[in-house]
């Protein structure tokens, strides 16, 4: 059910539904559960609704978290 | 840093290499997510663990955790009361005590497989003079989405649209497996899309009141593995947090947004899981103000369905973490994705459906 990756809005009408491109398929999707998308943003898609919109920052974060992790060095097997 | 982007090809070893080495206290970890699942099985990421780390598939697949007697309501009213079932296809294919709602659909019922609520509205708004029922079933992913399709029916005066809710609360579940004699979990590897809509910090109660440190992660290998890295972090300082690995997706209070009509639209009630029973405080029904568009008040009231789980099915211990898909004696003999004989099987993130599949790996 879940779709992990992220979609760019490409076009929103007055009903609040939004054209949102996953890597080349177009799908419909609702984004009336933010507080507020525009064009061009990325958001994550569940059941036909956005809940979540991504933003450069937070991806970066992931990275962020990834070095932590690793630049501990590891210990002798 | 940029060398550590997921498309980097030694990311995956080395975020394996540091789970491999672990040698801290044992840690038996549950994923509480369908997604999860699936990722973790195609991985095969259980034969990778150190000793003393293992993985369990909680209650995180919204169909398998639905209890038959929710299918048998739908079929009955599929069947009886004349209605047409708008569904997840998911749920089309888990057997209730005597049929599917595919089954029932090749005779003839109206039985409609969409894709979110919004079709399930249009469902209705085109055949004004059906009754258009809409599944509920799910987690704080889902449920948002019907409370907003309640809302618009409620505004546009569609009044021939009804939901047969059965949506759970993800924490008194987690809770209650905790409190369960029989499950051995010590840390929790919380859903990415859930806690999309809770927000990070609503396992922090649990967190500390159990002593079970929790990660909340996302569905990718490198993000899954992120997520087990902090998890065994932890547990190697003896610390118990809630952190959170999945920061694109999940904030810290979630989606108010979502969490709001929620609470507008649901009221919480004690619910019945399969595997894990009645819960207190479990589950999502209809609030007062909607009874109009609650399909049990509409069609069910008074009509008594007696249920009865498919014989031989483990999927209540399968649930729970109590034993691993193939040691129920059906797994990929009688039961199989084909011939599914419990929810577990039918989809492809149920714990016994990904098995099956990546059983080979
Ligand atoms: S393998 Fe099939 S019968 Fe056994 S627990 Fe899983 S779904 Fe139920």
């Amino acid at each position: 059910m879940c779709v992990a990756v992220p979609g760019k809005i490409i076009s929103i009408d007055e009903e609040l539904m939004a054209t949102v491109d996953f890597g080349g398929s177009s799908r419909d999707v609702s984004i009336s559960l933010l507080e507020d998308a525009a064009v061009g943003e990325y958001v994550i898609v569940h059941a036909g609704f956005a809940l979540h919109k991504v933003d450069t920052k937070e991806a970066e974060q992931t990275i962020a978290l990834m070095a932590g992790i690793l630049d501990e060095p590891p210990r002798p097997e | 840093m940029n060398h550590l982007d997921r498309s980097d090809p030694d990311l995956l070893k080395k975020l394996l290499k540091r789970i491999r080495v672990y040698a801290g206290p044992p840690l038996t970890i549950m994923e509480v997510c369908g997604t999860h699942t699936v990722s973790i099985a195609r991985m095969g990421l259980s034969t990778l663990l150190p000793e003393g780390v293992s993985l369990l598939s909680g209650p995180g697949c919204p169909v398998c955790v639905t209890p038959i007697e929710f299918f048998d309501e739908a079929i009955y009213l599929a069947r009886e009361k004349n209605v047409v079932i708008a569904t997840y296809g998911d749920a089309m294919r888990v057997p209730g005590s005597g049929a599917t709602l595919l089954e029932v659909k090749a005779e003839g019922g109206q039985v409609h497989p969409v894709y979110s609520t919004t079709d399930a509205l249009n469902l209705a708004i085109k055949n004004k003079d059906r009754e258009v029922v809409f599944l509920g079933l799910g987690f704080e992913t889902t449920a948002p989405t019907v409370a907003h399709a309640l809302l618009t029916a409620k505004k546009q005066r569609i009044d021939n649209f009804s939901v047969l809710s059965a949506h759970k609360v993800l924490l008194p579940a987690m809770e209650a497996l905790l409190l369960d004699p029989e499950v051995k979990v010590n840390a929790f590897l919380c859903p990415g899309h859930a806690s999309m809509v809770l927000g990070w910090r609503c396992y922090e109660e649990l967190a500390s009141k159990y002593g079970v440190p929790s990660v909340v992660a996302g569905f990718e290998p490198h993000e899954i593995l992120l997520g087990i890295n902090m998890l065994l972090a932890q547990a190697k300082s003896g610390g118990v947090h809630v952190e959170n690995a999945y920061p694109k997706a999940v904030s810290e209070y979630g989606n108010t947004a979502a969490l709001d009509i929620l609470g507008g639209v649901f009221k919480k009630v004690d619910s019945n899981w399969r595997g894990l029973g009645l819960i207190p405080g479990s589950g999502y029904d209809l609030a007062d103000d909607f009874a109009k568009y609650d399909a049990r008040e509409k069609f069910l009231k008074g009509v008594e369905i007696i249920s009865a789980e498919p014989a031989g099915c483990r999927c209540a211990d399968v649930l729970r973490g109590v034993i691993p898909p193939a040691k129920c004696p059906l797994f990929a003999s009688r039961c199989n994705p084909k011939a599914p004989v419990g929810a577990c099987m039918v989809s492809s993130e149920g714990a016994c459906g990904a098995h099956y599949r990546y059983r080979e790996a």
